[in-house]
């Protein structure tokens, strides 16, 4: 996925960057087509908002709220996951 | 990736695929199978409760039911059979417990109908992404009822949605309730008998991608006037409090320290009124009974054998309602996120940590909860650990050495107690034995690979009495059970072998009986450890299950002690076995394999006898060296 700037002139960037509190429409999941669906269940889905929460001590794992629930994924899967940020 | 792009809405079913009407109740021919389906911790085990009375577990987090449970309900004077199924976002299976459910739909479970009619129970409060799953079911042809749960708690955050517009949309009934409060369910009877108006059916677009499958329920939901309800003020302001990078393993840590200590302190009043009724009923009895056999083998072989485990029934009450509390809160969840970092050091993950916790409990459900984690690797792993946490089968043996052994000194003040803290050593023993071993297996047999973890976090929610109420009860019955069966059976059979061969018409010293000479055989091989022949008894039949130990010693002691049996197990057990081969005997216990259920569940788990097998030879292996170095370690500081 190579970085560069889309319509809304926001730049793609890891679901990973995303700092607490921040949000972002998610852009695209780069990983395993089982890992991406079972993700796309549980509300990330492309085009959809998604927005940072608290962590696990440590910053490992993360939680977002996404499509109505809290959902904690590992800091390793959020680096495969594009969004655009909210300028 | 690209098609996960594209939204193609798929082409059309044909109408005569559409979910037709039921032309007869689904009671009418007795014995009807229902299913109960919905995405995880959408509140199934809940209504599956209400409908049928039936006990079955509820926690607040996904993946509790990880196996199908059927109960019944009478409707009509027909009984139905109620089938509660594991969670599923979708109906392609991707972990063991969402296979169980594809199977059940799709009449492939031996032994098992498929379902006449589906009630699907979706968390009215994430209605837009739980509606994903009704495609697929309402595709299958199978009478549906839509159940709108928590419609209670959708109401108080201002959320809003017309079940009626909702109904005519997917051409089938729809219906808020509330499974916790018992809000709406008479609609179920209805829908089963037969006398609920049935909306015209509609043609449903195949879908084939879960983004399709998205955006066709967020259109239905929008057709419904779904308003989504507010965040959750109140798990907000407590996550910041528990996911706090200090405060949070802190409240932790105290939590743990709370259970521990009120096993000793609140169970203790409780444990000795049940030990005093035994031992009142005991004497009672033998007043009762004709002649000394009889005496003998009531009194001294099942009141004592059964009655030492019975004892501790208020300990296991403790930590199973601590448990529960934790569980139903919402609470664990959190803990299982806070773990993940620790678990993925050993090659686990945070899925790991609530089955393990709940091995603190049985290891049997422990192993069975596995079913929700998606990788295989990860959840053998799991399931070779899982027996090394301190299950309750083994708090009656801590708590008799503990108290046998240790002082009840104070350390922090009331807070903390030198027995508590003995007893949360132990917990901690058998955590890390646990964490050794799969740090062991993700470096050399069972490397760990690539994987993903999620992990939903439920709202936090107020465990109500009810649940946590039928779960004691649960537990009870299981405990009592086992005493009533597994231990009596143990205690006659062991009062058999302690009172032949008869010499002179009278049973002979218990060291020259059966059980005596069994005993006198095995204690070579356990006399490094520090345990005589008596102790060498009780390991045998705790092979059986770790309790039994108290049991059996019960029963030898029982016997032996005659008329001065009221010297108390305690005690008894000081007279012939001293310190350090006390620690050596608690080692044993952390770390030693001795429940057949459990090598009987690993086995089924598995699919095979290696597992088990491996399992055993490693834990009692591991138990025989370290309770070796107990003792003598303990020997050498005691000089």
């Amino acid at each position: 996925m190579q970085a560069a700037f889309n319509g809304n002139g926001a730049l793609p960037l890891a679901l990973s960057e995303l700092r607490e509190g921040e949000k972002g429409v998610l852009e695209s999941l780069d990983l395993p087509e089982e890992f991406a669906s079972r993700l796309m269940e549980l509300g990330f889905i492309p085009g959809h908002p998604v927005a940072a929460g608290k962590s696990a001590p440590g910053g490992d794992p993360r939680i977002f709220r996404v499509d109505g629930s809290e959902i904690a994924l590992r800091r390793e899967t959020c680096s495969h996951i594009l969004i655009r940020a909210h300028a | 990736m690209s098609e996960l792009h594209s939204l193609p809405h798929g082409p059309k079913r044909p109408a005569t695929a559409v979910l037709e009407p039921l032309r007869e109740p689904v009671g009418a021919a007795g014995h009807r199978v229902i299913a109960l389906v919905g995405p995880p911790n959408s509140g199934k085990t809940t209504l599956f409760n209400r409908l049928t009375g039936l006990r079955q577990k509820v926690a607040n987090y996904p993946g509790v039911t990880v196996d199908y449970h059927v109960g019944q309900m009478i409707l009509n004077s027909k009984t139905l059979d109620v089938v509660d199924l594991p969670g599923v976002y979708s109906l392609t299976p991707r972990s063991e417990d969402e296979q169980v459910t594809h199977n059940i739909l799709h009449g492939l479970t031996d032994g098992m109908r498929k379902p006449d009619a589906v009630l699907l129970v979706l968390d009215a409060t994430n209605l837009s992404r739980h509606l994903m799953l009704a495609a697929p079911i309402l595709a299958m042809g199978i009478p549906t009822l839509i159940l709108l749960n928590m419609a209670d708690e959708l109401r108080r955050r201002g959320g809003d949605v017309d079940t009626e517009a909702l109904a005519n949309q997917l051409g089938a009934p729809v219906a808020r309730i509330s499974a916790a409060s018992g809000e709406g369910l008479e609609v179920i009877r209805g829908f089963l008998a037969g006398t609920v108006a049935l909306p015209r059916p509609v043609e449903l677009p195949i879908l084939g991608s879960v983004p399709a499958c998205r955006q066709w329920a967020g259109s239905m939901s929008r057709a419904a006037g779904y308003q989504s309800p507010n965040a959750p003020v109140w798990t907000r302001r407590l996550d910041a409090l528990f996911l706090h990078p200090i405060a949070g393993p802190l409240i932790f840590l105290v939590v743990m320290v709370l259970v521990f200590q009120s096993i000793f302190v609140v169970a203790q009043p409780l444990m000795d009124g049940v030990e005093a009724l035994i031992a009142s009923s005991g004497e009672f009895v033998r007043t009762l009974l004709p002649g000394e056999w009889l005496k003998s083998l009531v009194v001294d072989g099942v009141w004592s054998g059964v009655g030492s485990v019975v004892v501790f029934l208020p300990q296991i009450l403790i930590l199973f309602a601590f448990l529960g509390v934790l569980e139903d809160s919402g609470y664990l969840a959190r803990a299982a996120v806070i773990s993940d970092r620790t678990m993925a050091r050993v090659g686990l993950q945070g899925k790991s940590f609530i089955p393990l916790l709940s091995a603190y409990a049985c290891a049997i459900p422990a192993i069975m909860a596995t079913r929700t984690i998606e990788s295989k690797r990860d959840r053998f792993a799991t399931i070779l650990i899982a027996p090394f946490m301190t299950c309750s089968a083994r708090l009656p043996v801590y708590t008799l050495i503990i108290a046998a052994f240790l002082p009840d000194r104070e350390i922090l003040g009331k807070f903390l107690g030198l027995r508590a803290l003995a007893l949360m050593g132990l917990y901690l023993l058998g955590f890390l034995a646990a964490v050794a071993t799969a740090w062991v297996l993700n470096s050399s047999v069972m490397k760990a690979k690539k994987r993903l973890f999620t992990m939903e976090l439920p709202p936090y929610r107020w465990p109500t009495w009810q649940s946590i109420g039928l779960r004691l009860l649960d537990r009870s019955k299981v405990f009592l059970r086992r005493a009533g069966t597994v231990i009596l059976a143990v205690s006659i059979g062991l009062w058999a072998l302690a009172s032949l061969p008869l010499v002179d018409g009278h049973a002979p010293p218990i060291e020259d009986s059966l059980a005596g000479t069994l005993g006198r055989t095995v204690e070579p091989v356990i006399r490094p450890l520090g345990f005589d022949w008596r102790i060498g008894i009780g390991l045998v039949t705790s092979l059986a299950a770790r309790e039994v130990i108290v049991g059996t010693l019960g029963t030898i002691y029982g016997i032996e002690g005659g008329d001065e049996s009221s010297m108390g197990l305690q005690q008894a057990l000081r007279q012939n076995l001293d310190l350090p081969g006390a620690i050596a005997l608690l080692v044993f216990f952390a770390f030693a394999m001795q429940c057949l259920s459990t090598l009987a569940v690993v086995r089924r788990e598995t699919g095979g006898w290696k597992f088990p097998a491996y399992q055993f030879a490693y834990m009692t292996g591991l138990a025989f060296v370290s309770a070796y170095f107990a003792n003598h370690i303990t020997r050498f500081l005691m000089g």
